[in-house]
């Protein structure tokens, strides 16, 4: 017999990795769209198929009003990306496995080679946050020379999603392991955390009480996206508080 | 060869005629109308072999448009991605789906004319179960067609197979695309089997009024069939076998089709009642096409307006409004549910529907399935009429591909996420969409001069089980048994 407490509390359900997002300060300056795109070796897809829905940002600031026109007052910015749901909707759906959960990271992750196209993930994502590559866009020089030697380069047909910059993750790792300790919380971060001037994004470990993400998190008057479904999103955010 | 002509029915009508009911009886009804066996079988073997040079002009540019439509247009999309597609995010499927979902539907005709029919014993069906198993058989190639064409690396699409790769790890059977496929094949498999074990008998036939390479053609598909007692009653066992555990499988499959959707998380889609609201508009827009393609072979190959008569379109046009009227009942019960839940993205997502910018996709679909069937198919003799109720049937499978386009991509442009909300414009997938339905006739045509289109003995079966009786002064007619 399983007793409901005791699934809300078993691991899968906690997560591991985790994020904090403070709306209040987040300026909207797009540097975590860029050092993303930049990290995560992520095509530019050009004006026409961008103002089509075909832009391919892992991370996008959503910016709406509120109000009619002449009376209109703009909400705060809001950070959109993958809320590496614990339990993610767009895992069960995948015919190839190619969505699949990392029993060690706690990470849900995208398996580029077996992805075979069906996009059923992005349907069923209520997060909109999948992007699927349409095409084999053009990288012309010099961007060619700046491509992350960690990170696989997507062709088309596949889709591809925000890892939490896994390739950053399992490099502290080996490092704190190569130097016999523990990784250390703040030692590294995603890319959208590093770039962001504001300090809006927090990265750290959600299963450590300890860490500076977990104590942002517990401020109290955080919301997770669409928690409704059940999705036990990772990521916090905090708005007009 | 020994034509079919009106004249020579008369005669041999009135040479037995008794009195004018008998008469009446027998001009109405193909069962009780029979020719002599060998003039049958030779009107049908006509019907194969007079082809007319309209035949070949329609064939020609039908081929054109399957070289262009389907095959370059989908070449070049596989040489250059989706992105010369509309779909987009958050209209991830587009057209694509909506095809497969469409021509899924109509294969269900099939099955439901040829096996659930044969099941309760209705009649009238018999002169046209092939030319609707037919239809499942090249419907089905359609739809799997379109699904390919949906996948961003269709060259990798066997790796849906349910087979273990190097890392023994198997597909995955918590996905709804994993049923479908599984679905989809043995619906394919199980209506091709159950469109040949019928047609034994007739090529067996054809077989012994054919020369050159016909003759050898007919050989191999006959399988040495001579028709003995012994291999009828083989036959009947098989056929019976199939008819009744093909009846499952045919509502499985779209019901399946509908979990794709309706085990989602997305408004609109999730809802419970989609599978019989799936297989009812299933048999709505494939009693539609059934009827159309009834009247095309009626109007245009030989002998077959002894075959197929107006009682046959009236029994058809009987189904189509029952079925427009399920199909209604299902609507109103899905919208009402989703309306009355009172979700505000499901509430969005319902005003988008009426009064977006395809609204008028909407009306269409509500006038297109339940106006006009209900408005025209209530009159005997209209619904009698090949000409009315190929329209009906046309206009009817136009809603029902309404319905299926706003169930994708219109429900898709809308989403819990109003930042990413955008309408979706079809691209390539316009010719990759006639291509197929162009295929689809093609291959139809095909058919129909290398295959008997009439189950002869299925209808011949029927005129020896039929006679008129008379009860006092009625004249009545009565099926005996056959086995």
């Amino acid at each position: 017999m399983i007793r409901p407490e005791e699934i809300k509390m078993s691991a899968e359900h906690v997560g591991k990795w985790g994020m904090v997002i403070d709306q209040d300060i987040c300026t909207g300056c797009q540097a975590c769209v860029a050092a993303c795109a930049m990290e995560n070796n992520i095509s530019f897809v050009g004006e026409k198929d961008s103002g089509y829905g075909r832009s391919m940002h892992w991370i996008r600031i959503e910016r709406f009003w509120e109000g009619e026109y002449p009376e209109v007052k703009m909400t705060p910015n809001q950070p959109m990306l993958c809320q590496q749901c614990n339990s993610a909707t767009c895992e069960p759906v995948c015919p190839a496995f190619a969505t699949v959960h990392s029993q060690a990271e706690q990470l849900n992750l995208q398996i580029y080679n077996r992805c075979v196209g069906t996009r059923y993930c992005g349907n069923n994502c209520p997060y909109q946050v999948r992007s699927f590559n349409w095409r084999d866009y053009e990288r012309p020089e010099p961007l060619s020379n700046q491509l992350n030697p960690d990170v696989t380069v997507r062709r088309m047909g596949v889709m591809e999603k925000c890892t939490f910059c896994i390739q950053r993750i399992h490099k502290a790792q080996d490092k704190a392991k190569a130097e016999g300790r523990e990784v250390v919380d703040g030692e590294f971060t995603t890319a959208c955390a590093q770039a962001c001037p504001a300090s809006a994004i927090t990265f750290g470990r959600v299963d450590d009480p300890e860490s500076l993400v977990s104590q942002l998190a517990q401020r109290g008057h955080g919301l997770k996206h669409l928690e409704e479904l059940g999705t036990l999103p990772n990521v916090t955010y905090f708005k007009g508080g | 060869m020994a034509g079919y002509n009106k004249k020579e029915e008369h005669a041999h009508a009135k040479a037995e005629v008794h009195n004018h009911g008998e008469e009446h009886f027998r001009e109405k009804h193909l069962m009780l109308d029979p020719l002599p066996r060998g003039q049958m079988n030779d009107m049908v073997m006509e019907s194969m072999y007079v082809t007319s040079w309209k035949f070949w002009v329609v064939f020609a540019i039908l081929s054109v448009i399957v070289a262009y439509g389907l095959f370059f247009s989908w070449g070049k999309m596989i040489a250059e991605g989706l992105g010369i597609a509309g779909v987009n995010r958050p209209s991830y499927w587009g057209i694509f789906l909506v095809n497969t979902v469409f021509w899924i539907g109509i294969s269900h005709a099939g099955t439901f004319i040829s096996a659930i029919l044969r099941v309760f014993k209705a009649e009238f069906r018999r002169p046209f179960t092939r030319a609707a198993e037919l239809m499942t058989t090249f419907g089905l190639v359609q739809a799997g067609f379109s699904v390919f064409m949906h996948m961003g690396r269709v060259w990798l699409s066997y790796w849906l197979m349910p087979y273990a790769n190097q890392r023994m790890l198997w597909p995955n059977l918590h996905s709804p695309l994993t049923w479908d496929l599984l679905a989809i094949t043995t619906y394919l498999l199980s209506s091709t089997m159950y469109l040949f074990l019928p047609l034994i008998p007739d090529v067996a036939m054809a077989r012994d009024r054919s020369t050159g390479w016909r003759k050898t053609f007919y050989k191999i598909l006959a399988l040495g069939f001579r028709g003995t007692e012994g291999e009828w009653a083989h036959l009947r066992n098989a056929m019976n076998i199939f008819a009744f555990a093909i009846i499952p499988v045919m509502f499985s499959v779209h019901t399946i089709v509908s979990w794709d959707f309706a085990a989602a998380t997305r408004p609109g889609w999730n809802s419970s009642i989609f599978g019989p609201y799936f297989v009812v508009g299933a048999l709505h827009s494939g009693m539609g096409a059934v009827i159309m393609v009834l009247a095309v072979v009626r109007g245009t190959m030989k002998n077959m307006k002894y075959f197929i008569r107006a009682e046959h379109f009236d029994g058809i046009g009987r189904l189509m409004l029952i079925i427009s009227m399920a199909w209604a009942y299902f609507f109103f019960n899905d919208y009402m549910v989703q309306w009355y839940g009172g979700d505000k993205w499901t509430q969005q997502l319902l005003h988008f529907h009426e009064a977006g910018p395809m609204g008028w996709m909407w009306f269409a679909m509500l006038i297109f399935n339940v106006v006009v069937p209900w408005a025209i198919l209530w009159n005997q003799k209209w619904r009698s009429t090949p000409w009315i109720v190929f329209v009906v049937g046309f206009l009817i499978n136009i809603g029902m591909w309404f319905e299926r386009y706003i169930i994708v991509p219109i429900s898709l442009s809308i989403n819990r996420m109003p930042f990413t909300w955008r309408l979706y414009e079809p691209g390539v997938e316009i010719p990759l969409g006639i291509g197929t339905l162009a295929f689809f006739i093609l291959l139809y045509m095909a058919a129909s001069r290398l295959i008997p289109l009439i189950p002869v003995w299925e209808v011949q079966e029927g005129q020896m089980a039929h006679e008129l009786k008379k009860f006092g002064r009625e004249t009545v007619v009565s099926v005996s048994e056959l086995e």
